[in-house]
C-alpha cells in the first residue's frame, strides 16, 4: 500500500513481572479501516489496547504512527497523536455528571473558571449525533443505564477528533438495538476516515463490520485474516488454535513452513 | 450561597409560557393570574426537579439542615435563650475554628481519604506562632505567614509521601499526628503556656466585630445581589445559545431565599454586637474554595480522583500533584483554624489541637453531607455541620446537660448522617441498575 499505515506496531513485548503478556506482536492499523482484533480469553488483546493507549507502555518494539517511529509512555502521548480509546471498563468517574465526564482533563475554560455552557452545548451536539436517548447531561454518570454509560464513554473518546479509535468490547454489555447503534456508528466512522481496532467476541459483529482481522493467541499474532474471504472456521480455529499441533510456535513461523 | 448553576437542567419549557390568543384579550386581572400561575408552574418544576434528585439519591445537605432545625427547636424549647442574639453570635464565632479545619477535611474526603493530622497541625500552627511572637518578638503578621505555612509544608510533606508511595492517606497521617504533635510540644520546650497578646492581630480575629448595622446588611445585599447577577448572566448566555436554562422565576427565588437567610443573620448579628470578623473570614473562606472546587480545572480533578482514581489517570489527570495538594490545602486550613482556635482563648498550650477537635473536624464535614467514599460533597458541609455540632454543644451547656451526654447525641447524629451517606450511594447505584 502506498500510503503508511496510521498505526504499525514491529515487535512490541509487554510483562507484568514474570509473565510474558505479549511477544513480538506485529499489527497494522491503516485509515478508513476496521480491523478487528481477536482471540480467547488471556490472548493479551486488552494488554495491547492499553500498551497502544499509553496507559500500559510497551516495554520493547516499535509503535510507528503514519510511518514516523513514536514513544507512547503516557496517556496523554496517545491522546496527543490522535488515538482514542474507549476501554472495557469505560474509564469513567461515577460521580461526575456527563458533561464532566466527556471533558474530564481537557475542560473547556473561560476567565479561568470552567465554561459549563460551552462544555454542555458541544455535549449535546456530539450525543446528538450518536444516539437518539440522549442520557441527561447532568446527571451523575453512576445514575445512567450501562447503554448510556457506553454511549458516554464513545463520545467522550471522540471529542478530540481522533484519527484512531480503540474500542474494547464496546458491545459486550450492551442490548441488541444499542448494539446494532454502536456499530451503525463504527460504519460511520470509518468512512469518515478514522482507523479503528475492535475487540470484540461477537463473530457476527466482525463479519459484517471489520475488513481484516487480527489473531491473537497466548500473547502472540496467531494470523491475519481478510474478513471477506476468510471463513469463519478458519479465523474460529486459529483463535482457539486448533489449527495448530503445537500452539505456542508463533504464526509467522508457522506460515514459513 | 453561591449553591451556583450546577444543577441547571430546571424544565426551560416553564419559561416559555407562550402567549395565547386568549391572553391577549386578557385584562389586568388575567395578567395577574398569568404570573401567579407561572410562578406556581415554576415552583411545580423546581419540586419535580428536586424530588427526581432525591430519589436518584442525592440527598445533598437537606438531611443536615432538618436536624439544624430539630436540634435549634429542641434547645429552644429547653431554654428560650438559646436562639437569643447573644448566644447565636458566640456560636457563629465559636463554629469558626474548627469549621476551618472541617474545610480542609472536605477537600481530603473528596479525594476518599482522611487526615488525622489536622489537630496536630492546628496545635502545630498555633505553636509556631507564639514562639515566634511572644516569646522571640517576630512581628505578629510575619509570625503569622509563618505559622500558616508551616502548616502548608506539613500537608505537603504528607501529600507527596501519600501520593508517591500510594499507603492510605490516614495512616500517612497518623504518622502525621504523631510527629506534628512531638514537634509542638518540642517547640514550646518546657514553657508549657503561652499567652498572647489579648490586643494583638491574632486575638482580634475572633474578638473584632463590624459594629456598624451598615457592614452585616451591605454584605448580606452584595452576596444575594453576586449570586442574583451571576445566575443571571449565565442565563443569558445560554438564551443567547439556545441552551436549557433556569427560569427568571426559579434564578429569583434562590437570590430572594439567600437574602433571607442573610438579612435575618445579619439582623440577629446586629441586635449583638454586630458582624463578627471571624465569621466573616469563615463564609469568604468557605464561599472561595467552593468556587474553586466546582468552577476550575483544579476543583474538576479533585472530584474526578473521588469519583475513579484509575479512570482520571487514563484521562492524563496528574493524580499525584492533586493528591499533594489536597493534603496541602487540608493542613493550610488546619493552620488556620488552629490560630482561631488560639484566638479564641488567646493562650496556646501543650493541649492545643489534642481532644476532640480532630473528631469533631471530621465529625463536621460528614454530618455536613460530604461522603465518606469520596467524590460527594461542598465546603459549605464544613459551615451546616459544624453548626449542628456547636449548637449541640451550646445548647448542652446553656441547659446545664453534661459533656457525656452531649458526646452521644453528638454521635447518634454522626451516625445518622454517615448511614445516610451509605443509603443514598447505595440508592444512586441501584437507580443506576435499573
Amino acid at each position: 500500500m502506498s500510503a503508511p499505515p496510521l498505526l504499525a506496531l514491529h515487535g512490541v513485548c509487554k510483562r507484568y513481572g514474570a509473565v510474558e503478556v505479549l511477544e513480538d506482536i506485529e499489527l497494522e492499523v491503516h485509515a478508513g479501516q476496521v480491523v478487528a482484533l481477536l482471540g480467547d480469553n488471556g490472548a493479551g488483546k486488552s494488554t495491547l489496547v492499553k500498551v497502544i493507549s499509553g496507559v500500559a507502555p510497551a516495554d520493547r518494539g516499535v509503535i510507528e504512527w503514519e510511518g514516523r517511529t513514536v514513544h507512547i509512555r503516557r496517556p496523554n502521548d496517545a491522546r496527543d497523536l490522535g488515538i482514542a480509546t474507549v476501554f472495557q471498563d469505560l474509564a469513567l468517574c461515577g460521580n461526575l455528571d456527563v458533561v464532566g465526564n466527556l471533558f474530564l482533563g481537557r475542560e473547556i475554560r473561560r476567565f479561568g473558571f470552567l465554561d459549563e455552557m460551552e462544555m454542555e452545548r458541544r455535549t449535546l451536539q456530539l450525543l446528538e449525533q450518536l444516539t437518539r436517548g440522549v442520557p441527561e447531561l447532568r446527571a451523575p454518570v453512576v445514575s445512567l443505564s450501562s447503554g448510556q454509560r457506553q454511549t458516554v464513554a464513545i463520545a467522550r473518546s471522540l471529542l478530540g477528533d481522533p484519527q484512531l479509535l480503540l474500542l474494547d468490547e464496546p458491545t459486550a454489555a450492551l442490548g441488541l438495538q444499542q448494539t446494532t447503534e454502536v456499530m451503525d456508528l463504527v460504519d460511520q466512522l470509518r468512512d469518515r476516515g478514522l482507523g479503528v481496532l475492535l475487540i470484540s467476541h461477537n463473530m457476527g459483529d466482525v463479519k459484517a463490520l471489520a475488513d481484516r482481522a487480527a489473531v491473537l493467541r497466548l500473547g502472540r499474532n496467531n494470523g491475519f485474516f481478510d474478513v471477506n474471504t476468510a471463513s469463519q472456521e478458519q479465523i474460529i480455529s486459529s483463535i482457539t488454535g486448533a489449527t495448530e499441533n503445537t500452539p505456542r510456535r508463533p504464526a509467522h513461523q508457522e506460515s514459513g513452513w | 450561597m453561591v449553591k451556583g448553576t450546577r444543577d441547571t437542567a430546571d424544565d426551560p419549557r416553564t419559561e416559555a409560557a407562550a402567549p395565547t390568543a386568549e391572553a391577549r384579550r386578557a385584562d389586568r386581572g388575567q395578567v395577574v393570574a398569568r404570573a401567579m400561575d407561572s410562578c406556581a408552574r415554576a415552583m411545580e418544576s423546581g419540586v419535580a426537579f428536586s424530588r427526581r434528585k432525591l430519589r436518584a439519591g442525592e440527598l445533598g445537605s437537606l438531611p443536615v439542615v432538618l436536624v439544624l432545625a430539630v436540634v435549634w427547636i429542641t434547645f429552644q424549647s429547653l431554654n428560650e435563650n438559646f436562639l437569643s442574639p447573644r448566644n447565636l453570635s458566640n456560636l457563629s464565632v465559636d463554629i469558626v475554628g474548627t469549621g476551618l479545619i472541617a474545610v480542609g477535611i472536605v477537600f481530603v474526603l473528596l479525594l476518599g481519604e482522611l487526615d488525622l493530622s489536622v489537630g496536630s497541625i492546628s496545635g502545630l500552627a498555633a505553636a509556631v506562632f507564639a514562639v515566634l511572637n511572644v516569646n522571640n518578638g517576630v512581628p505578629e503578621w510575619l509570625a503569622l505567614v509563618i505559622a500558616v505555612l508551616a502548616g502548608t509544608a506539613a500537608g505537603t510533606v504528607q501529600g507527596y509521601s501519600f501520593a508517591r508511595t500510594r499507603v492510605p492517606a490516614f495512616v500517612v497521617t497518623l504518622a502525621g499526628l504523631l510527629t506534628w504533635n512531638g514537634l509542638m510540644l518540642y517547640i514550646l520546650g518546657t514553657s508549657g503556656t503561652i499567652n498572647l497578646d489579648e490586643n494583638g492581630l491574632v486575638a482580634d480575629l475572633t474578638s473584632y466585630y463590624f459594629t456598624h448595622d451598615s457592614v452585616a446588611y451591605g454584605l448580606a445585599a452584595v452576596s444575594a445581589g453576586i449570586v442574583f447577577l451571576v445566575s443571571y448572566q449565565d442565563r443569558r448566555r445560554r438564551m443567547a445559545a439556545h441552551m436549557p436554562h433556569r427560569s427568571l422565576q426559579v434564578i429569583v427565588v434562590r437570590a430572594g431565599g439567600l437574602a433571607v437567610v442573610a438579612f435575618a443573620t445579619a439582623y440577629l448579628l446586629n441586635r449583638f454586637q454586630g458582624l463578627p470578623l471571624a465569621l466573616l473570614i469563615f463564609l469568604v473562606v468557605v464561599a472561595g474554595l467552593d468556587v474553586i472546587l466546582r468552577r476550575t480545572h483544579y476543583g474538576r480533578q479533585v472530584y474526578a480522583l473521588g469519583g475513579g482514581i484509575e479512570a482520571a489517570r487514563r484521562a492524563s489527570l496528574h493524580v499525584t500533584r492533586v493528591q499533594t495538594a489536597v493534603l496541602a490545602v487540608s493542613g493550610t486550613m488546619a493552620a488556620v483554624g488552629g490560630l482561631f482556635l488560639a484566638s479564641r482563648i488567646t493562650s496556646v498550650s501543650q493541649s492545643s489541637g489534642s481532644g476532640v477537635l480532630l473528631l469533631n473536624a471530621i465529625a463536621a464535614a460528614v454530618i455536613g453531607g460530604t461522603s465518606l467514599f469520596g467524590g460527594r460533597g461542598s465546603t459549605w458541609s464544613a459551615v451546616l455541620g459544624m453548626l449542628v455540632i456547636q449548637s449541640i454543644a451550646s445548647g448542652m451547656a446553656i441547659t446545664d446537660t453534661p459533656a457525656a451526654v452531649q458526646f452521644m447525641i453528638t454521635g447518634g447524629v454522626l451516625f445518622a448522617a454517615v448511614v445516610i451517606d451509605a443509603l443514598s450511594r447505595r440508592s444512586q447505584e441501584a437507580h443506576g441498575r435499573a
